[in-house]
């Protein structure tokens, strides 16, 4: 923050900020486009996934939930989301502990290699747990041997779920734990705190909304899996099929009833967005009151 | 160990442990049985696999229209980021919020969505079909969909930049004669280079190993519309692993040096704007 502050005085005297701005006509010509844009690529899609799931009213509709398969392919998701993000929830926090309160080689290697799971297509990140525990894979026969499924079964989803969203948590604590620093932590701890008591009242209240956020993105991504799930659940009706395998399936005999199961899908990413708007808003509100203090 | 003196913080071995034994059994031990799985053919045997006519068919189409998909997001990305954050209109914030759905939305409910729109007989490709125009189930269908896929990225790393960005240099800019249009060319787009760049590379990584969306408009028929990703689950639903994995390989290393060129723009876009 070593602006000089001439300039922020005549930023502050000069009246509207943007002396410099476009004609009216550029400016609404400039919004129509993007807005075209968007509502082609974006709001015609979300829309479609509604009027396709009441195409045959909402009997149709509420009739599609009817299926003891589609209800064991919402437990399975909740399943394989109730592991994974609280897995990743754990590891984003000691990773971004270690990352911001000490120094240590190899730092910025490791923030990489954090991130390395969103740069692998969905299908290599089920292919490798196949070429690890399938029959043919690495520890196939051993497994055999001890009788232990896990591709093609519950624990090779919850493992694909845990890859696709593993840097979710970190990615979002890791700058926000860089950015405050340890000097909060370092005067806790010299007024007597416990290292667990400094953690929980000291560090978990300054990155409560970073952590929600990354949880938020995190389970939406862990529910809303396709790809890497895919490769590794064996679709098996009503025992494997998590709710995208199940609209995938759905949407080959009934296409009704795959839109109906995807309006769930739909309205969770709805509440997603809401959340995470509602959890900037806050923040943000947070972050002002602290520099008026 | 003379580095942990620094900071008299407690929990130093414990978390960097726990995250280096986390990270390498789900991640980084995976990742390497792949490549020694790959070990198990002989060089000849790869290379014949992963240069096949169809495989190349295939990085074409997923390079072709992945390029494609990612020049648009940057063109209109930059569009939408740049009227969300110097002008106002009605619905604004909504509008703002919106831009993630495509992060939020499931991969394969973006799918059939796009797909029944798509259709010749959907609401835009009903239009399309009259105009003689194929969308779904064909490489324009792929395009979309990797459209959808990578918008928020162009528009989520500009914005910030956008914000960030001194009305003072617009203003020297224009007090000393320059048009509007040559402020933006020669002033606002170098500024925003490096965000574009990284925007941009990141929306192509993604729709480089897109599958669940791609699936459903894409058809699917070998040498035509059969993505790279697709393939790879083809080969394993024929218990081909060998051939799996080496295509598989082939895209991982594209994916790497696509995580280098990103971490590069980072780095050089966080030099940008170092205070002067």
């Amino acid at each position: 923050m070593s602006a000089p502050h001439s300039l922020i005085a005549t930023e502050r005297l000069g009246g509207h900020r943007r002396p410099t701005t476009e004609p009216p006509w550029v400016r609404r010509l400039l919004i129509g486009v993007a807005l075209a844009f968007l509502a082609i690529f974006l709001w015609v899609p979300l829309a479609a996934v509604f009027a396709q799931a009441f195409a045959k009213g909402a009997r149709a509709y509420f009739d599609s939930f009817n299926d003891p398969v589609t209800f064991a392919a919402v437990k399975l998701t909740l399943i394989a989301a109730g592991i994974a993000v609280p897995l990743n929830l754990v590891f984003g926090v000691a990773a971004a502990w270690a990352i911001s309160k000490f120094n240590f080689p190899g730092k910025s290697l490791l923030i990489t290699l954090i991130d390395l799971p969103f740069s692998v297509s969905p299908v290599i990140a089920g292919l490798i747990y196949v070429l690890l525990f399938g029959a043919q894979g690495l520890l196939g026969p051993w497994l055999i041997d001890h009788d232990i499924r896990i591709i093609f079964a519950v624990p090779g989803i919850v493992l694909a779920t845990t890859f696709v969203t593993f840097p979710f948590v970190a990615r979002e604590l890791i700058p926000l734990m860089q950015a405050q620093g340890r000097s909060e932590e370092e005067a806790a701890l010299s007024l007597g705190a416990s290292g667990w008591q400094t953690f929980w009242r000291v560090t978990v209240p300054n990155i409560k909304w970073g952590l929600l956020y990354g949880i938020i993105l995190c389970n939406a991504r862990a529910m809303g899996e396709f790809g890497a799930v895919s490769v590794v659940s064996g679709h098996i009706r009503g025992e494997t099929n998590t709710i995208p395998l199940h609209i995938e399936i759905l949407y080959s005999e009934n296409v009704v009833a795959a839109f109906a199961v995807a309006t769930l899908l739909t309205l969770l990413a709805l509440v997603t967005l809401c959340l995470k708007t509602w959890v900037e808003w806050r923040a943000a509100a947070e972050s002002q009151t602290a520099e008026a203090e | 160990m003379a580095q942990r003196k620094t900071s008299p913080l407690p929990g130093f071995r414990l978390t960097l442990g726990y995250t280096l034994l986390y990270l390498c059994l789900i991640v980084l031990l995976p990742l390497a049985a792949t490549f020694l799985k790959t070990a198990t053919l002989t060089w000849d045997q790869f290379w014949t696999t992963v240069t096949a006519p169809r495989v190349l068919a295939s990085y074409r189409l997923t390079f072709g229209t992945s390029l494609l998909a990612a020049m648009v997001n940057l063109v209109f990305g930059l569009l939408v980021a740049w009227v969300l954050v110097r002008y106002n209109f009605f619905g604004k914030k909504i509008v703002d919020a919106l831009v993630d759905l495509p992060f939020a939305l499931p991969t394969a409910v973006a799918g059939i969505a796009l797909t029944a729109i798509y259709a010749p007989n959907g609401w835009l490709g009903k239009p399309l079909a009259a105009l003689g125009i194929k969308a779904a189930f064909t490489p324009l269908g792929i395009f979309i969909a990797l459209t959808f896929i990578g918008l928020p990225f162009v528009v989520r790393t500009v914005q910030p930049v956008l914000e960030d960005l001194d009305a003072e240099v617009e203003e020297a800019a224009a007090s000393l004669g320059a048009t509007r249009f040559q402020t933006f060319r020669y002033v606002i787009i170098p500024m925003l280079l490096p965000s574009l760049l990284t925007g941009f590379s990141l929306s192509f990584a993604r729709a480089l190993g897109e599958y669940g969306s791609v699936v459903f408009i894409a058809g699917n028929q070998p040498m035509k519309t059969e993505i790279t990703a697709l393939l790879i689950i083809t080969k394993l639903d024929q218990y081909n692993y060998a051939e799996a994995t080496a295509i598989a390989v082939v895209m991982l290393v594209f994916s790497f040096v696509m995580l280098l060129t990103v971490n590069l723009l980072q780095w050089w876009g966080s030099r940008f704007q170092q205070p002067h």
